[in-house]
């Protein structure tokens, strides 16, 4: 189980051993078979990242304080916010896909950002704690289930199906959920994961640094 | 270049698939623990193409029902009315927003479809062991993993139409059981996207003149 420089990768995608080259501000490391991309230079991520994952919070509360849109029908009114959709279904029987809901538009996105924010406060001072690798599993996992962005367009879909039997009025949290969706974007785009990684604390509470230089033979052998 | 790529597999190294960290395992069988994250190693996904294989066909089954029930109910004074997946498209292209239409037909009926297709292409390809068109491959694969997620529209279309029309007597709309069967399948078909393992197309080329492009 010795590991290598951190300079030198196996491409996820593919398997091809191959070490990344210094990059240039900005530059991207693709992998020369299948074309993945392998790692990026973000210079001050960790400072970027923070502020909009700030932004994406704020965002967030007002998405799912605010009411999404309100309808007015013959002089009775309704209105809804993202938890009482996922209510409504749970209150009509259809609880799984209540809780799915809840889950994909509210909780996942609640905790990518969460954890997201755990991860680059701890990581200022290297070396961070190893539940910070935990967390970074984790913000990836939530990550892949959040959909507010498909959650939007569902809900432009079904202002337009009401449209034709009420008169239906736009809320605030439509358009915080807008912003939130940038926000999300552009957080998730500007992480860099591996640069968080190289400051976690190793499983034996050594840290990662030695392994640079001492394994520089098995290291230059894989990346002829 | 080297006649043949030089893969993790047949270097003896093994990529963390949490951290990303290439470290020599401790044995061929057992490649132990990552020794920056404690993650359990693996060189391929374990049993990644029975697990795709059977996440595959359960989804395949839940997409008959998922667009032959209905998924919502609208009851009003004097009628009561069931509307699937494909009457909802029919209503928005009637209704004149043919724009919306044909994205609840692509990201309702058509993503669910080519994915499950896709991912029994690349099973089949996978298990013939073929070497051709890899980087394609590889490339749809990564749409798969991207696009999966926009099928669960017509379930959120269904939530806020039911959320909002709760008017009774007058009108209301309930949910049905089609719902529940159509987030079965996008759910299935995201979890065999995932189970899937990417590298395994990888595995049996020789040559390196997929390197080349």
């Amino acid at each position: 189980m010795r590991p290598l420089s951190a300079d030198i990768v196996a491409c996820p995608e593919c398997d091809l051993l191959q070490r990344i080259p210094a990059l240039s501000p900005g530059g991207t490391a693709c992998c020369p078979r299948c074309g993945r991309n392998l790692a990026t230079c973000k210079p001050g991520s960790l400072e970027r990242t923070t502020a909009l994952a700030v932004g994406a919070a704020i965002a967030f509360l007002i998405t799912n304080v605010e009411p999404l849109m309100e309808l007015s029908v013959a002089g009775r009114q309704s209105s809804t916010t993202i938890a009482g959709g996922a209510w409504q279904m749970w209150e009509q029987g259809e609880r799984i896909t209540a809780l799915l809901i809840a889950f994909f538009a509210v909780i996942a996105p609640a905790l990518q950002i969460g954890f997201l924010l755990a991860i680059l406060l701890s990581v200022r001072r290297p070396p961070a704690p190893r539940w910070v690798g935990t967390l970074l599993r984790w913000v990836e996992i939530a990550g892949s289930w959040s959909m507010v962005e498909v959650m939007m367009l569902g809900i432009l879909v079904s202002l337009v199906k009401i449209a034709a039997l009420a008169k239906v009025v736009p809320g605030v949290g439509i358009f915080a959920a807008g912003g939130l969706i940038l926000l999300l974007a552009a957080m998730s785009s500007s992480f860099d994961p591996r640069e968080a990684w190289s400051r976690v604390r190793w499983v034996d509470g050594d840290w990662p640094q030695r392994a640079l230089p001492s394994e520089g033979k098995d290291a230059a052998e894989a990346g002829r | 270049m080297t006649a043949v790529a030089r893969t993790g597999l047949r270097e003896g190294f093994v990529s963390c698939e949490a951290c990303g960290l290439l470290s020599r395992p401790a044995g061929a069988e057992e490649p132990g623990e990552c020794p920056r994250c404690g993650e359990e190693l693996e060189f391929r996904r374990r049993d990644a193409v029975q697990r795709t294989w059977a996440l595959v066909i359960a989804a395949a089954i839940c997409y008959l029902p998922a667009n032959i029930l209905p998924v919502m109910r609208t009851t009003t004074l004097t009628s009561e009315e069931p509307d699937t997946i494909i009457s909802g498209v029919v209503y928005l292209y009637a209704s004149g927003s043919w724009y919306l239409a044909l994205i609840l037909l692509i990201a309702s009926v058509m993503i669910p479809l080519a994915k499950l297709a896709s991912l029994a292409y690349l099973l089949v390809t996978v298990q013939r062991g073929s070497a051709r068109n890899n980087r394609a491959r590889a490339r749809l694969y990564r749409i798969l993993e991207i696009i999966g997620r926009w099928s669960m529209v017509d379930v959120f279309v269904a939530t806020f139409v039911v959320a909002l029309i709760q008017l009774r007597p007058l009108m209301s709309v309930a949910p049905e059981p089609g719902v529940l069967f159509f987030s079965a399948v996008v759910i299935l078909t995201i979890f065999a996207a995932e189970s899937f393992d990417p590298r395994l197309i990888w595995d049996f080329s020789q040559g390196k003149q997929e390197t080349d492009d």
